[in-house]
């Protein structure tokens, strides 16, 4: 049995259990839907965007629940997960045997693939059926989407396993890891339009990589007359590709140093 | 593979900063023997057998588990070991089957999960939540997964607590049968009875010292096995160690009470570890002085 073959046997294990986790499905996985299902009956009577190219408010808040969406799957999901693994003593039982840490990765990763996936398919079947929202047409904005989503989901579920040696107990987990998500979705125009934060706010916002999920969700699902709005009057997918990637490999060198089955000696 | 020693350990010391957990401990065992590590609470078991998983690191001393220093093993090592744990907590978002089934592929030549399930006795609750099942049921899904991968040496860190009698029985019988198949087994426990049981030799841990090694019928020495005789005379109890209780007990006639004890593993446990305790305090007394 090699490291590949029990990666994938670790991905149908994770799926598995995540779904059997009741406050994971809600918090992680049903999360964005139900705030997008929010406000798009709360400004229901209002329209987003410059004079002529309005669009409902479904549609403005689709592409930021995509990107929180990546955030929580993986981010938030694999923090609060691992450090729980760590502190009930599934890591420990792990290092007593001969699985392999990268299988245990890969179960991790292939875990938030396929639940991130679900949950994008269920968010925009979600905006179009319910809400009216109207999907591209273009197959070149699906590949923007396809790229965004995978190169945003990897950095996200790294950057998970890299945080979740943060918190000091499972207890203090969700305590620590969920502010950190919240933030994030606060100032990088999530919940709040990103246009209407102030300048130094959206240059802090720009350190962190979910700004640049939410701002290549916006080119694939908003219409042109949007991108304005950004910053440089450019959706900027260089720019996206470049700060994520970025993170992705400050996100594997920390857990590279610091991800251990247990803490020896402590 | 015919290794004599599947456990060798020399002058083992384990320190925490001041605190000395493990103090000069010295063992080995033999391939296809079961040994019982036997000692009060915080006397300094779990730290050994921790080190010898893997799990800790020492402060000195010569350790070989099946022939490689636990601190370097490898995948390929911690295959052939099987690892009960103290205590465990996990979720448990998985059926008894679906986690030993999970856990079998981890291993080159895991046995069969249905024989595992029913050497188990868990053949009934093999669909059910790990986190729905008692106590005593979630200890013996630890003793499946450690046995899962048919290793050459088992550990049992107290693997029987939580389990009502019946189930201590079904699992001493599950040890005896793995013990026939050759595997060697390093046991820890609180239950004498067990380690009188299943163990062949068995060593006993105080203060991080090994107060007394040897096999499970001679350990404490043959003076602590000779046989007690009670009886009350005149409304005392009197008490009397002798090698010949039946001529005792001839001369004695039928006074009230009378019984004739021999000592159990329990009862010199118990004298081994109370003198460790006053051998420690008499120490720790000397030194005291020494300081003055």
């Amino acid at each position: 049995m090699n490291t590949l073959t029990l990666g994938a046997s670790r991905v149908g294990y994770e799926v598995k259990t995540y779904f059997r986790q009741g406050d994971s499905v809600f918090f992680t996985f049903l999360f964005p839907v139900v705030m997008l299902s929010i406000f798009s009956v709360a400004f229901s009577e209002s329209s987003f965007g410059p004079p002529g190219d309005e669009i409902s408010a479904a549609a403005f808040y689709l592409p930021g629940m995509l990107a929180a969406g990546i955030l929580l799957s993986g981010l938030q999901n694999l923090g609060v997960d691992i450090a729980m693994e760590k502190s009930d003593g599934t890591l420990k039982r792990f290092a007593g045997t001969p699985l392999p840490v990268v299988s245990y990765f890969i179960g991790k990763m292939g875990q938030v693939l396929v639940t991130g996936l679900m949950q994008a398919a269920l968010l925009i079947l979600v905006a179009s059926v319910l809400f009216g929202v109207e999907l591209p047409a273009d197959p070149e904005k699906w590949l923007t989407f396809a790229w965004v989503f995978l190169l945003g989901v990897t950095t996200s579920a790294v950057l998970g396993i890299a945080v979740s040696g943060l918190p000091r107990s499972g207890k203090s987990a969700t305590a620590v890891i969920i502010p950190i998500a919240l933030v994030l979705q606060f100032i990088s125009g999530v919940y709040l339009q990103f246009s209407m934060l102030p300048e130094w706010l959206q240059q802090v916002a720009s350190v962190f990589p979910l700004k640049w999920m939410a701002q290549g969700m916006r080119s694939v699902f908003l219409p042109e007359a949007f991108e304005v709005l950004e910053q440089g009057e450019s959706w900027n997918l260089a720019g996206v590709a470049i700060v994520c990637g970025i993170w992705l490999v400050v996100g594997l060198v920390l857990t590279r140093l610091t991800f251990r089955w247990i803490r020896k000696d402590s | 593979m015919t290794t004599e020693y599947v456990v060798q350990v020399e002058d083992l010391r384990k320190s925490y900063g001041a605190f000395t957990a493990v103090d000069g401990v010295t063992f080995d065992i033999r391939r296809g023997e079961t040994f019982a590590l036997l000692g009060p609470n915080g006397a300094g078991k779990s730290t050994t057998i921790e080190i010898l998983e893997g799990y800790r690191d020492r402060t000195s001393g010569e350790v070989s588990v099946l022939g490689t220093d636990p601190g370097r093993g490898g995948l390929d090592w911690k295959a052939k070991l099987g690892i009960v744990l103290q205590s465990t907590g996990e979720s448990g978002n998985v059926t008894v089957r679906e986690q030993l089934a999970h856990f079998a592929r981890f291993y080159p030549n895991p046995r069969d999960v249905d024989e595992v399930i029913a050497a188990v006795g868990l053949e009934e609750k093999q669909k059910t939540l790990i986190r729905k099942l008692s106590g005593g049921q979630r200890r013996r899904v630890d003793v499946a997964l450690g046995i899962i991968g048919r290793p050459e040496l088992l550990f049992l860190d107290e693997p029987t607590t939580g389990f009502d009698p019946e189930a201590r029985r079904q699992f001493w019988e599950l040890i005896r049968s793995l013990k026939a198949e050759g595997t060697s087994i390093l046991l820890t426990t609180h239950y004498l009875d067990e380690a009188a049981q299943l163990g062949d030799r068995a060593g006993v841990i105080a203060g991080g010292r090994m107060v007394d090694i040897g096999a499970i019928d001679e350990i404490g020495g043959a003076d602590a096995r000779i046989p007690v005789v009670r009886w009350i005379e005149n409304g005392v109890l009197r008490e009397e160690r002798t090698t010949t209780p039946g001529a005792l007990v001839a001369r004695l006639g039928e006074p009230d009470g009378l019984e004739v004890v021999r000592p159990s593993l329990e009862d010199i446990y118990l004298e081994l570890v109370g003198e460790a305790g006053l051998a420690a305090a008499a120490t720790d007394t000397v030194i005291e002085g020494a300081a003055l």
